[in-house]
């Protein structure tokens, strides 16, 4: 199966090479954050106050990982559902974020923003987190260290297999890949 | 009567707990590869291959085969004819947990409240259920729910005139609505009756039961089967990703209640399916 080689931090032409249903390949750095990180962040927005990390070009992943065993750069690390993260996304789109790795559907006003914005969100495979272990190379704690699995980390990734659910064009990859094989009145 | 020391259950679940996460069950795997022969779906063929490889390498290097270890989940059939000596059982079956978790460098996947939402730090307390039974034996079955697949479950108090269609629509409506966030291919626990909680709790104990495997009584099996090929039908397929394979199964229990009721409860269980149980 055709895939595609991505290397971040993502550019406007990067997204717009990038459709729904393609197989891809990223490697880079990538932010680990999700349920109260996304929560904080989005506490300093509304005070205006600065963000801890810079967000332009960035991809988020929305992974919670296990403790690392001694010896290993990480533990378990598979996406989380991201539709929960979907109240705080746009506006960190809007704040220059690219992309999101998670799984699951994105709502209607997620969905407009990645649009707006020219981003895109990737889903990586729920609960194979074991091997994609295996495709993070470098792990560090930047900011929120007492939230424990949901700290805000810095990510080396290699090779991280993904696939594009929403592209800058509007188009939604489970939408599409669930009309081809439904079958019958349900 | 027979004594069973709380030493004996604590130890018992440290090794449950950790091997549900580094382990995945027989039953998943025959149903992965057998879902793998009839996948019409390229990319999901891809998504069934990479779950196999990624239970040989959590097996293998024992790494939790998925980052959300879950909350930890007893169900503990007591025999009238043991007693428990040493202490008491909630608190032997958590300190199994918080050594099992700690030591096993799983995930601490609980807050203490569910407001302010502080982790414990040891993934307890865990939640346990206690049904007396025949005999002189503690069985404990535990499994580890992840937060993913929980979160699609839903209840619906039905009437008794929405009867056995109202019945399907809710649980097909369900699983449609799950679909990706639930990492399918899933396991479909439906309880019909009892009481609201308790059809709830019939749910989740059906998902218990290993995967291929039928209920006993002849009717809820044809319906287990009937429901799972309608659930193959959405489209939905692994990781939503389009396919086939949408359920590996479908369980389902039933259990007697009001005349005026009809309560459903649809629990999802992610295709990290962990089960481990033990007889003492």
């Amino acid at each position: 199966m055709a895939q595609k080689r991505v290397t971040l931090p993502l550019t406007d032409e990067k997204v717009q090479y990038l459709k729904a249903g393609d197989r891809v390949l990223l490697s880079g750095d990538v932010y680990a954050a999700r349920d109260t990180t996304h929560k904080r962040l989005m506490e300093r927005i509304e005070v205006n106050e600065e963000l801890p990390i810079q967000l332009e070009g960035e991809v988020i992943y929305y992974v919670g990982p296990t403790p690392a065993k001694p010896g290993q750069i990480i533990g378990s690390a598979g996406p989380t559902t991201s539709g929960r993260m979907d109240k705080y996304t746009p506006a960190l789109l809007s704040r220059g974020l690219k992309g999101m790795i998670g799984k699951g559907y994105r709502n209607d006003e997620v969905k407009a923003a990645i649009q707006t914005y020219n981003a895109v969100y990737f889903a990586a495979i729920g609960g194979s987190g074991a091997l994609l272990s295996k495709k993070i190379q470098f792990e560090t704690i930047v900011v929120y260290e007492d939230l424990g699995p949901e700290a805000i980390r810095r990510l080396t990734i290699n090779d991280f297999p993904v696939t594009v659910i929403n592209d800058c064009y509007g188009n939604d990859w489970y939408e599409q890949a669930a009309e081809v094989y439904q079958k019958g009145k349900l | 009567m027979r004594d069973i020391h709380v030493d004996t259950i604590t130890e018992n679940v440290v090794a449950m707990c950790q091997s549900a996460s580094f382990d995945l069950g027989d039953d998943m795997i025959r149903a992965f590869q057998s879902s793998l022969k009839t996948e019409k779906s390229e990319i999901g063929q891809d998504v069934l291959t990479q779950l196999l490889d990624n239970a040989e390498i959590a097996e293998q290097e024992r790494i939790p085969m998925c980052q959300d270890t879950g909350v930890a989940v007893f169900f503990i059939e007591m025999g009238y004819d043991c007693k428990i000596t040493g202490g008491d059982l909630y608190d032997a079956i958590n300190q199994g947990v918080s050594q099992g978790y700690g030591d096993g460098y799983l995930r601490q996947s609980i807050v203490r409240d569910p407001l302010d939402r502080k982790n414990t730090g040891d993934n307890t307390p865990a939640i346990t259920y206690v049904e007396m039974v025949e005999g002189d034996q503690l069985r404990i079955r535990f499994t580890a729910k992840g937060g993913g697949a929980e979160n699609m479950s839903r209840l619906q108090m039905l009437k008794p005139s929405d009867g056995l269609e109202g019945i399907e629509d809710f649980v097909m409506e369900s699983v449609r609505l799950a679909g990706p966030n639930a990492c399918p291919p899933m396991i479909v626990g439906v309880g019909i009756g009892g009481s609201f909680e308790k059809s709830a709790y019939i749910a989740k104990k059906s998902l218990l039961r290993p995967v291929g495997e039928r209920h006993e009584e002849e009717r809820i099996a044809s319906l287990e089967e009937e429901w799972m090929e309608k659930c193959n039908r959405l489209g939905i397929g692994p990781q939503g990703m389009g396919g086939t394979t949408t359920a590996l199964d479908v369980k389902i229990e039933v259990h007697p209640c009001h005349i005026a009721a009809l309560p459903v409860a649809v629990n999802i269980q992610c295709h990290a399916n962990r089960h481990k149980e033990v007889t003492l």
